[in-house]
């Protein structure tokens, strides 16, 4: 499969680019931000996308969704990330919608049309500390009558505020185990958290919350697999977010070098930075590669799939990193201030590198599956 | 089963009969095989794993098979290089015939040339060198000055060249000349052929800080040169100079995917040793080495993402730029983090303990990588003012 986007592919692109630019460019965010919504995503906006098929695109058409693969779903992400977009896509549309495809019950798959259309939300609840962590999960779910009692607190909850379930990872005696659970359960606690990209995660506390046993997704003990399908091609999409938001910078800031003048000459024209501006082109010519790749080796249903989901999210996270910092600097003094957009991008960039496991955490990986 | 699965099980099974066992594996520097009219082989089965692989063609596999090449289409392509990875086989043929002139002469070159030339390069019969920079034409080359004279069928050259890659061991040499010096900069140059046994061509070797001399001094003294053996327009070799740096310069960004056959962190973790879970004891050394290979594995994608980019006519032709870059910085870096693994045994000059400094002069020979076929610098630049379209660059 080359590495490149087919036709059809190519016009979801332009499809969900021109929606976005159209419905919700970056005064979207700073609209929600500034008027301290109370959601801080746009229900309005979240139906629209479902009508777009983009809430559903990896869901069976059979159940509402468009029935696409990784590729697809990493073109609207990486729309998501060049305009700053609010979207319960990530914690819904991918990481929720993954687990319930493969693992749900016919009733729990009732959520996927729900979240198809756009009507729902839904978040995948699996960090508990500061740092991405699923092989430690230490909130406990032990058995209780014919069900569970779950104890234990969930961090960077994508959305948890607002969301109509959450899926919660567990660890039982069995094992990891998933349990769909409604916010409005008797011993959950929900603590809406606004991050530094005006983006919004949620803190959740369980206490004692009594679930039946029909809340398991999949199997008792055998969550573990389910989590590594959502946790996979959610890298890989969160790289498609970091793709986009770098590149967008980028782009930003190649129009500003041709614009601003000092020294009586377009900043461009000098060496300084004609030379990091081509640097920072040619690691994002390797971030988009690791990352189509990575997506394809998913579609494909690869073995090495994960080992190439981790390299693009370290690499986009490293490579958008670097080109939020250069364009926050080539940018100079107004590079500083709010009202420019430069700033907003450091700020997403940021959140998303550390969603799903920062570069670190996937170079530990990396270094672990190649034996050393 | 495809076409393209049945091109792999022939592939594989063909390769298996046909690539012996000393060609295999990781490949120490006198075991490369340059072929030539003199050629040396490490044993007679590098000389057989040449032939074989010449006889069809697959030293050169994408190229016409009617110009000896294998006829192969870019998938199988493909497949070939990944067969060929699976068993570790070395390279047949190291050649800069088959790198740079070869596409050169299919872009640019009359049927004649094609036909005499292409074929033995693909044989390996013919080893090249690459006659470009000069002393005052290193990153500028189109400050070339060495000069060929008209005299009516044929030329005489007059010049000298440096840093020409093993000229002193070369048959024939590509070459740029100034045929019209009156002409602006890029014009007025000719792209020629011309065998390296002419009278009047003489080479000296130049020592690196490695020790070693890949690289010649090659002075032309009233060489001629027949006019058959003009490659493209006269007066327009530029244009046939940059289509091949461009191959030149993807060439030398691949160079980060030679010495792939393991990952540095598997060689180094057997050097150094591991903790008591299994992970390098050594933990700065192995976060730098785990960052290396996510992007050489990342680079590697970028490579094959410009050649599917290529087939599918969206490449711009100075992405060539971006992959030398990357590729020979990236190589560097390898070093740099082999040499920090070597630790004290790695700086022994001599010995055995240190195969006599190979990790020491391989290190070494990495810093040109970034300087030869156009600096780090000129391709920052190709690509700001190219693909950027910055001002005033």
């Amino acid at each position: 499969m080359p590495l490149i986007l087919t036709e059809e592919q190519t016009m979801l692109q332009d499809a969900a680019d021109g929606f976005l630019i159209e419905q919700a460019p970056i005064a979207h965010l700073r609209k929600l931000r500034d008027e301290r919504d109370a959601d801080g995503v746009s229900r309005d906006l979240w139906r629209a996308f479902g009508e777009m098929g983009f809430a559903g695109v990896i869901i069976p058409e059979a159940l509402g969704g468009m029935g696409l693969g990784a590729v697809e779903a990493g073109v609207i992400a990486e729309s998501l990330g060049r305009t700053l977009t609010p979207s319960p896509y990530l914690g819904s549309s991918i990481l929720s919608a993954k687990v319930l495809i493969d693992g749900g019950s016919q009733v729990q798959q009732a959520w996927l049309p729900r979240i198809a259309a756009g009507e729902a939300i839904l978040s995948l609840a699996v960090d508990e500390g500061a740092k991405h962590a699923p092989s430690r999960i230490t909130t406990r779910a032990e058995r209780a009558g014919n069900g569970f009692k779950l104890n234990g607190a969930k961090a960077f909850v994508l959305d948890g505020h607002v969301a109509d379930a959450l899926i919660v990872v567990a660890t039982a005696d069995e094992g990891t185990t998933l349990f769909l659970v409604d916010p409005a359960t008797a011993g959950v606690a929900v603590e809406r958290t606004v991050m530094v990209d005006a983006h919004n995660a949620a803190r959740i506390t369980l206490s004692d919350v009594a679930l039946d046993a029909d809340a398991v997704i999949g199997a008792v003990g055998d969550g573990e697999v389910l989590v590594d399908g959502a946790l996979n091609l959610g890298r890989a999409c969160a790289a498609s977010s970091l793709t986009g938001a770098g590149d967008q910078a980028f782009k930003t800031t190649m129009d500003y070098l041709r614009t601003r003048k000092q020294f009586g000459k377009l900043i461009g024209e000098f060496q300084a930075l004609q030379h990091r501006a081509a640097h920072l082109f040619s690691e994002l010519e390797l971030a988009r590669a690791a990352t189509i790749g990575a997506q394809i080796a998913l579609d494909e249903g690869r073995e090495d799939a994960p080992l190439a989901a981790s390299i693009a999210k370290a690499k986009a996270g490293r490579v958008a990193e670097l080109a939020v910092q250069e364009a926050v600097q080539m940018h100079g003094g107004v590079g500083m201030t709010d009202e420019f957009d430069v700033g907003l991008f450091m700020k997403r960039v940021r959140v998303l590198n550390e969603l799903l496991g920062d570069a670190g955490f996937h170079a530990e990986r990396v270094a672990r599956a190649q034996g050393f | 089963m495809t076409d393209l699965e049945q091109f792999r099980a022939e592939t594989r099974a063909w390769l298996e009969a046909n690539c012996p066992a000393e060609c295999r594996g990781p490949m120490a520097d006198d075991e490369m095989i340059w072929g030539g009219r003199n050629p040396t082989f490490k044993t007679p089965a590098h000389k057989l794993w040449l032939e074989r692989m010449g006889a069809r063609g697959w030293t050169a596999p994408e190229w016409p098979a009617e110009y000896g090449g294998g006829g192969l289409s870019r998938e199988e392509a493909k497949v070939l290089a990944s067969e060929l990875r699976r068993i570790k086989a070395q390279p047949a043929l190291a050649s800069f015939g088959v790198w740079m002139l070869g596409p050169a002469l299919l872009a640019f070159g009359t049927e004649e040339q094609k036909k005499r030339f292409l074929p033995e390069i693909v044989r390996g019969e013919i080893r090249w060198c690459q006659g470009y920079s000069e002393p005052g034409a290193g990153s500028d080359l189109a400050s070339i000055q060495t000069k060929a004279d008209d005299k009516g069928d044929h030329w005489i050259v007059n010049g000298q060249k440096i840093w020409t890659s093993y000229a002193d061991k070369a048959d024939w040499i590509f070459c740029l000349v100034r045929t019209d010096p009156e002409a602006p900069k890029h014009l007025g140059i000719s792209f020629v052929l011309f065998d390296m046994k002419t009278p009047g061509v003489t080479t000296r070797p130049i020592t690196l800080i490695s020790g070693k001399s890949p690289f010649c001094e090659t002075f032309f003294d009233d060489v001629r040169v027949e006019k058959e053996n003009l490659v493209g327009t006269l007066n327009r070799g530029w244009d046939v100079a940059k289509y091949l740096l461009a191959h030149e310069r993807t060439m030398i960004g691949a160079m980060g995917e030679v010495g792939g056959g393991r990952p540095v962190g598997q060689v180094v973790l057997d050097a150094i040793g591991a903790d008591e879970a299994g992970r390098l004891d050594e933990p700065m050394l192995r976060a730098r080495i785990a960052d290396l290979e996510i992007d050489a594995a990342a680079f590697r994608l970028a490579m094959e993402r410009v050649g599917d980019q290529v087939k599918a006519k969206q490449a711009h032709p100075a992405i060539a730029s971006m992959l030398k870059y990357y590729g020979s910085e990236l190589n560097k870096r390898r070093h740099e983090l082999l040499m920090a693994a070597g630790g004290a045994d790695a700086l022994e000059w001599e010995g055995e303990r240190s195969h006599d400094g190979k990790a020491a002069r391989d290190w070494l020979r990495t810093k040109a990588n970034s300087i030869e076929g156009g600096t780090s610098e000129v391709q920052l630049n190709i690509i700001a003012k190219h693909l950027l379209q910055l001002p005033g660059a």
